[in-house]
């Protein structure tokens, strides 16, 4: 028996470790979703599916900059000397992910801009007319557009696994000690992209071309998150406490209801009988998806706080 | 160059909290805040039970976690002891150093900034002790450098069973608690 009583009292500290709350999921959860957006609009540029007017990657990139806009929003509002954020700028510290993630984000924009640029809106070429002229030159020129599409592809990959890294590097806690965590979102970013883009692509022919991939991605997180729970299953005794949060803990009736059976495997037996034309094509499915995969931002940053290598039995 | 640590003799502490008073009135730490703490650690099965009672803080780690995952530079190894520090000037709160900490020792100051023991670097720099060690009626508190052999640290980690803080965590602690 060991029983650990402390008369520390810092808040967010004890008794339970509890320092970032809602905005640090939104973020990962937006982060990982414009990632996947990149992956999939650098994909269509590079097979120069941009030509055809119904194309859904052409709302792609405005869109990734707002969404973006809004993870960096709640991302702000996280930090609690928040005046001082500009400091990440002044300074690449490289054993630090998040000052990798800070300067991925920098370079994030003006790829996401370029993209943009190559078909842009009616509403901004009407307004400017240098842009319709600069579209037209980089369109005409197809080893651009491909450029373009591959440096979105990249940086996609690069945002997306650093969503997961970021998390992961923090030794101190158990549950995010994975490697693994960066390919899981990665892939949790593809599948929410795919299932975002479903609902507003207006082409059936593109709808069942997204389902199709959203099923390739969702089989890939499945079989991503066995992976991750049994690298910790079979890991230290720590390692396996926080293993079983998820399994059977405080976290399993949200990470088994919301994240593998309504997030995933749901959306996936629908989506699956949908492109074999069994059922017709149902938003439900996408928009379970992207639920599924906000709450799964959630669960692994509340769990990954609670999991811990001492426990402090009270605190008086 | 010096290597500041701290050894702490359990056998001598009664867990009178002192060390904590003294911390927050040098440093000046704000209400229900702490960057000292007394633990009690029960380990056994009844009758045949044992009780280790310690001071502890941020143990000022050789490979500080902390350190290392700061996106900002804010917080660094200072140039004298190799002691644990935070630039608050450089900090945007963004928490990772308390995400990177295994013993919990940071926390967030009501001003934003991250904030921990600074192993009292400004007595230090002016010859004294830090104030924790200063006050211990017990006298169970050391501190001093662990690259001199002749150090009060040195000797009594030469000749008396100690151990660290979670040392499987890796982060090889300068704070060792004499059995």
């Amino acid at each position: 028996m060991r029983e650990l009583v402390s008369t520390r009292t810092n808040p967010m500290i004890d008794p339970a470790l509890h320092f970032w709350g809602w905005e640090i999921p939104v973020y990962l959860f937006l982060g990982g979703l414009v990632a996947g957006m990149m992956i999939l609009s650098g994909y269509f540029l590079f097979r120069g599916r941009h030509r055809e007017m119904s194309c859904s990657c052409l709302t792609f990139p405005l869109l990734s900059v707002a969404l973006l806009s809004l993870g960096m929003l709640a991302l702000f509002l996280d930090l609690s000397h928040r005046w001082y954020f500009w400091r990440m700028y002044t300074t690449f510290q490289p054993t630090s992910p998040m000052s990798w993630g800070s300067w991925i984000l920098i370079l994030v924009y003006p790829a996401l801009l370029a993209n943009a640029l190559i078909r842009p809106p009616a509403w901004i070429t009407s307004r400017l007319l240098w842009v319709s002229t600069l579209s037209a030159r980089i369109a005409k020129r197809s080893a651009a557009v491909k450029f373009i599409g591959i440096t979105n592809m990249m940086l996609g990959v690069l945002l997306g696994v650093y969503t997961g890294i970021l998390l992961s590097a923090f030794g101190a806690r158990p549950l995010w000690n994975s490697s693994i965590l960066g390919l899981l979102f990665l892939t949790s970013g593809l599948s929410s992209a795919a299932a975002f883009v479903h609902l507003i692509a207006s082409d059936p022919l593109e709808q069942k071309l997204l389902a199709k991939a959203d099923n390739g991605f969702l089989t890939l997180e499945l079989v991503i998150i066995g992976m991750f729970l049994i690298g910790l299953v079979s890991s230290t005794r720590v390692h396996l406490e926080a293993a079983l949060l998820l399994l059977n803990g405080p976290f399993a009736p949200v990470f088994w209801v919301f994240v593998i059976g309504l997030g995933i495997v749901l959306p996936l037996i629908v989506q699956s009988m949908a492109v074999n034309n069994k059922v017709a094509h149902t938003p439900v499915a996408p928009i379970l998806v992207v639920l599924g995969g906000l709450i799964l931002r959630f669960v692994i940053v509340q769990a990954g706080q609670v999991s811990h290598w001492t426990r402090v039995v009270s605190s008086n | 160059m010096a290597r500041y640590g701290m050894v702490i003799d359990t056998a001598r502490c009664v867990g009178c909290m002192d060390c904590v008073v003294a911390c927050k009135t040098e440093n000046g730490i704000p209400e229900g805040y702490d960057r000292d703490w007394i633990a009690y650690d029960t380990t056994g099965a009844f009758p045949t039970l044992h009780m280790e009672i310690r001071s502890e803080r941020c143990n000022h780690c050789e490979d500080p976690p902390c350190v290392y995952c700061c996106p900002c530079g804010a917080s660094h190894i200072h140039e004298r002891g190799g002691v644990v520090l935070v630039h608050h000037d450089k900090c945007s709160g963004c928490k990772a150093c308390i995400a990177a900490c295994p013993y919990d020792a940071r926390f967030i100051h009501p001003e934003g900034y991250a904030d921990k023991c600074t192993f009292c670097i400004h007595r230090v720099e002016q010859g004294l002790e830090p104030a924790c060690v200063a006050v211990c009626p017990t006298h169970c508190m050391h501190f001093g450098d662990l690259d001199d052999p002749n150090s009060t640290v040195s000797r009594l980690l030469a000749s008396r069973e100690q151990h660290t803080l979670l040392p499987e965590a890796g982060t090889k602690p300068q704070i060792w608690y004499l059995k």
